[in-house]
């Protein structure tokens, strides 16, 4: 191992060092075999400096406000879903026809997550649900502690539905638990098959995935068994739901799913 | 649509750069330090994360922070997965990548999801 860099030799198999820019030129190189060459070509570099091993995960302050948040909606019995998908593909327009559906047996609060404006909100208040806008400004996610302070304002009441409408990317979201019980990740069919193998993450990490806009399948030529596959692929546990937000087809499928979750 | 998300991908890894600078701030402020000569950090190829990415917002990041003048080491994880059908321990490029043996997409990741600041050398 490494004294200077710390590099090499890992309990948990080999890894790959990139020197990055430091002044004092290191050779590494390391196969998947476990095969480690190094060197260090400036003898002379004196190793003075103070060490503080910290050994913390970066994500880490986000996971544990996750883990409060988690238990918060455990304790009150709330099904909190965290709505994930490129811009358009759909969220609000499944939030708003689930809640005029289902909000007269099911009682529904809603987080909308955009960069800016209060659109969506205001979509989600003309329903008359209780609904709290975080504007994340050059944010491209939502992050466990503005869900905890949106909760607070929401005043949720126990045993209800927490729909959380992030901000659309397929990117950043993926890497943030928001505490939710269940990630729910939209696709549209105008969006191409290989969607998921782009961003395998957003896939990898959700639970189910609705497949939105079918009501636009014959003017298009996606082929929505090869989407399932390649989503299928990273995910091999993922839930399919193929609907149209507009007609209300395929929706019955999706209410079942989530009343069976509130037993 | 490319420039968009090449956009996004920016702000992902400045998101990441400036979680990485509070770790540094925090922790050097334990200590009370306040220049770090280099920090070390691990980066699973499975993290979401790209490198030349992280490279490229690293100094817009890092500007005024206990990082300014910081070397960066980074070691990057290789992904690793046991599959859940045949055992067979591989490694993989993608998280899609299927087990090379029985071809079963059902996996344990092992390694390869790391994002982490191993340490920080100060003076
Ligand atoms: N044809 C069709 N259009 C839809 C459907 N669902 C949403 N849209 C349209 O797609 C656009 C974006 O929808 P929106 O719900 O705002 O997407 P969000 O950005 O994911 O919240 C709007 O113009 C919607 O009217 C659908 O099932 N079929
Ligand atoms: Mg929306
Ligand atoms: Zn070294
Ligand atoms: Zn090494
Ligand atoms: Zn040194
Ligand atoms: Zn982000
Ligand atoms: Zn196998």
């Amino acid at each position: 191992m490494c004294g200077t860099c710390g590099c090499g030799t890992d309990d948990n198999g080999p890894t790959i060092l990139k020197p990055g820019e430091q002044p004092h030129n290191h050779v590494h190189e390391h196969t998947h075999d476990g095969i480690h060459f190094h060197s260090h070509e400036d003898a002379e570099h004196n190793h003075q400096h103070k060490v503080l091993k910290i050994e913390q995960d970066i994500l880490q302050n986000n996971q544990v406000l996750a883990a409060r948040n988690r238990g918060y909606f455990e304790a009150k019995n709330i099904f909190a879903l965290n709505l994930v998908s490129s811009p358009g593909s759909g969220k609000t327009s499944i939030l708003e026809k689930t809640l005029a559906d289902l909000s007269a047996e099911i009682p529904f609060y809603v987080i909308e997550g955009d960069q800016q404006t209060l659109n969506d909100a205001n979509r989600i208040d003309a329903l008359k649900i209780p609904v709290i806008q975080i504007n994340t400004g050059k944010g491209c996610h939502l992050e466990s502690d503005m869900v905890y302070n949106a909760v607070k304002k929401l005043n949720i009441k126990d045993n209800s539905v927490l729909m959380i409408e992030n901000v659309g990317n397929l990117v950043c979201p993926s890497m943030f638990d928001l505490g939710e019980s269940k990630r729910v990740v939209i696709i549209s069919t105008t969006e191409g098959e290989d969607k998921p193998i782009k961003y395998p993450d957003m896939f990898h990490t959700s639970d189910i995935c609705i497949i939105n806009k079918i009501d636009l399948l014959p003017y298009l030529n996606i082929d929505v068994e090869k989407l399932k596959n390649y989503a299928l692929k990273v995910n091999p546990n993922l839930q399919f739901f193929e609907v149209s937000a507009t007609t209300g087809e395929g929706m019955e499928a999706w209410y079942n799913w989530l009343k069976k979750n509130l037993i | 649509m490319v420039y968009s998300f090449l956009l996004l991908k920016i702000m992902h890894e400045l998101s990441i750069a400036m979680g990485i600078v509070k770790i540094a701030e925090d922790e050097t402020a334990k200590v009370k330090e306040n220049t770090v000569t280099k920090i070390e950090l691990e980066i699973g190829q499975l993290a979401g994360i790209e490198i030349d990415s992280l490279n490229f917002v690293w100094e817009s990041a890092v500007k005024d922070s206990v990082l300014e003048k910081a070397i960066k080491e980074i070691t990057i994880i290789p992904g690793k997965a046991k599959c859940a059908d045949c055992d067979t321990v591989f490694y993989l490029e993608n998280i899609y990548d299927s087990c090379p043996k029985c071809n079963s997409n059902f996996k344990g990741i092992l390694q390869g999801k790391e994002l982490r600041v191993k340490a920080l050398e100060v003076i």
